[in-house]
């Protein structure tokens, strides 16, 4: 698997990426990318900060929305975004996430949240592969 | 993959997937379509939703889908489903994260040609005092004491601390207030989203819109609502903001726990729930209540500033610069309410996720000038497409569980529409049709794009067929300040 992939697909009125990953820390990383895209957040110039997250879900999907839901609750209250990260897990039910935060310059979509609609996360050949479906 | 002929034909505009379609749906699933809405709505996974909504423990009678339907997550957007108390669950992601999305309509005396010279002026005026926009903060910092007043207290909070008129309170949904709604069954991030958000229009397909009234259908109850052909009205459409769908999130996260304690088997996740008697259920419907409130208070404060805005735009410019109010609906909201089912009075909680509340003549909680025609409904249609207000009816009592459409419905992606439509170039449309638009993103404006939405006047059509609604008012754009 060649770079982060995600890609948008299409949805009638909300947005929804498919998102592949070589494992689940991978898949993690590429639907946080894949999410900022989507909402074309821009990094202002400038000082950042480092920051960990923590979540925990009770299995691989409920940690995904919940991952990802940490990040908006972060871009919507403190006005950042994200510009590295490093992610750590434990089982499929523990995150630990180094994080590079920096001020909103600029944002196109506001996601209102990360929904469980047909959320499953699948083997395929090379890795791993699921579609998040976002309410907007 | 579910086929037209997997349906059967009830009535002209209602067909019917019966229960022997898949072995495990509790309700039947009813659409309120005609051939070409009904063809549309199977090029998406919009029926599809419904039958897994027809899954949910509890339901009565059948599900509904109404004409504006579109794929939604877990529910379709425009899906109607009643689940029986004590023990039928209660779903969030059956209501939505915006939780009490809604429109609500203002009156005016004010002739359109009056304000055409003033338009671009008042347009621009309500974008800088309507706060719009991705995160962007209201005009009211809460204290987490006043928010915790406005869960309980709703638009009644805005009528004591100045933003409202008894009359605005009056016609609102609920009295703009609904019972039952606990702050202490509601996070401190929803708190924390909350407090700064109030008064605020959000981004996506939320709008303030000036419009004028087009063509009277219904002159006895237009009268009644103040709307007169040729004059400007009013239209807010927005709902609770970070509050709501923070709520939402948090419960469709804590309710993944409980549909296994309740051994409650589903097709999706999203459709996740708990019975309304359970604790996990009660704390759900108190805290939604809480959001519900919340939106009312935000549309109440945001026609707060639109009234300050008329009055600095238009003063010494019309004899007469003032907004009243016709009615606030909302279209995203789980309600307690009393309905006939088999011939017998039950009380049911209705999920209605992109569907309005319509209900006919008699009701109690209308104000007395609505009593003897039924409940105002609004129906936004795409941007520069036609509205609608029309009334709630006693066939919506008997076959949607008082509920109708709540828009035009999606056909296309924002994916395609961006791919289809540039916004500068729609601006550039609408602006020579005579159509003001205000948007912070044109990427954002091409993807509400009137190409992306059905038809409103047929979906309007078909409501009426159907006798779920009776036709009061087409109002028309003159200016669109768009989130």
């Amino acid at each position: 698997m060649k770079g982060p992939y995600f890609e948008e697909i299409e949805h009638t009125a909300d947005q929804a990426l498919r998102v592949r990953g070589t494992d689940f820390k991978e898949l993690l990383h590429n639907a946080a990318l894949g999410m900022l895209e989507l909402t074309g957040a821009i990094p202002r110039s400038g000082p950042s900060r480092d920051r960990e997250i923590e979540v925990q879900a009770p299995d691989r999907e409920g940690l995904l929305v919940t991952w990802l839901e940490e990040l908006l609750f972060s871009m919507e209250t403190r006005g950042v975004t994200y510009t590295k990260f490093e992610l750590h897990i434990t089982g499929d039910t523990h995150l630990v996430a180094k994080v590079q935060e920096t001020p909103i310059a600029a944002i196109t979509r506001h996601i209102k949240a990360v929904t469980y609609h047909d959320l499953e996360i699948e083997k395929i050949v090379d890795g791993l592969e699921t579609t998040v479906v976002f309410d907007v | 993959m579910i086929h037209k002929q997997d349906f059967r034909k009830l009535g002209p505009v209602l067909w019917e997937i019966p229960t022997s379609y898949r072995h495990d749906m509790r309700v039947p699933v009813r659409i309120i379509a005609d051939d070409r809405i009904l063809e549309a709505a199977l090029s998406d996974k919009s029926i599809l939703q419904a039958v897994n909504a027809s899954t949910l423990p509890g339901l009565v009678s059948h599900i509904i889908v109404m004409p504006d339907v579109h794929q939604g997550y877990g529910f379709p957007i425009g899906g109607v489903a009643a689940t029986r108390l004590p023990h039928g669950v209660i779903s969030p992601g059956g209501i939505g994260y915006d939780i009490n999305c809604g429109v609500r309509l203002l009156s005016s005396r004010i002739p359109a040609k009056a304000v055409e010279p003033h338009l671009d002026d008042l347009a621009s005026a309500l974008y800088a005092n309507c706060p719009s926009g991705v995160g962007v903060k209201g005009s009211i910092r809460l204290s987490v004491k006043q928010l915790d007043q406005i869960c309980r207290q709703g638009a009644v909070w805005t009528l004591k601390n100045g933003y409202a008129r008894e009359e605005d309170v009056e016609r609102t949904e609920g009295g703009g207030c609904i019972e039952g709604a606990d702050p202490a069954h509601v996070s401190d991030r929803a708190k924390q989203r909350g407090r700064p958000q109030l008064g605020s229009l959000g981004a996506g397909n939320h709008f303030i819109e000036v419009d004028f009234v087009e063509q009277v259908f219904h002159p006895e109850a237009a009268q009644a609502m103040g709307l007169e052909e040729g004059m400007i009205a009013l239209q807010i459409h927005c709902g609770s903001r970070g509050f709501g769908h923070q709520i939402c999130s948090d419960y469709v996260r804590e309710l993944q726990g409980a549909v296994k304690r309740y051994q409650i088997q589903l097709p999706d996740r999203e459709l996740v729930c708990a019975p309304l008697n359970s604790p996990e259920g009660k704390r759900y419907l108190s805290a939604m209540t809480c959001a519900a409130n919340y939106a009312f208070a935000n549309r109440q404060v945001l026609v707060h500033h639109a009234r300050r805005t008329f009055e600095q735009t238009l003063a010494g410019k019309v004899s007469d610069w003032e907004l009243h109010q016709v009615y606030d609906i909302a279209h995203n909201i789980g309600k307690i309410e009393e309905h006939v089912v088999d011939g017998e009075k039950v009380r049911v909680c209705v999920h209605r996720k992109g569907a309005t509340r319509a209900f006919g003549p008699g009701f109690e909680e209308l104000p007395d000038e609505y009593q003897e025609l039924g409940q105002p409904v609004l129906v936004p249609g795409s941007m520069a497409t036609s509205s609608w207000v029309l009334l709630g009816t006693e066939g919506s009592m008997a076959l949607s569980f008082g509920s109708t459409c709540h828009g035009a419905g999606r056909t296309m992606s924002r994916k395609r529409a961006k791919r289809t439509v540039r916004g500068d170039q729609l601006r550039e449309r609408m602006e020579s049709k005579g159509i003001h638009v205000r948007a912070r993103s044109m990427p954002g404006l091409a993807e509400e794009a009137p190409q992306a939405y059905k038809d409103v006047d047929a979906v309007i059509e078909v409501v009426v067929r159907a006798g779920i609604a009776k036709k009061v008012a087409r109002l028309r754009p003159m200016a669109v300040i768009k989130g």
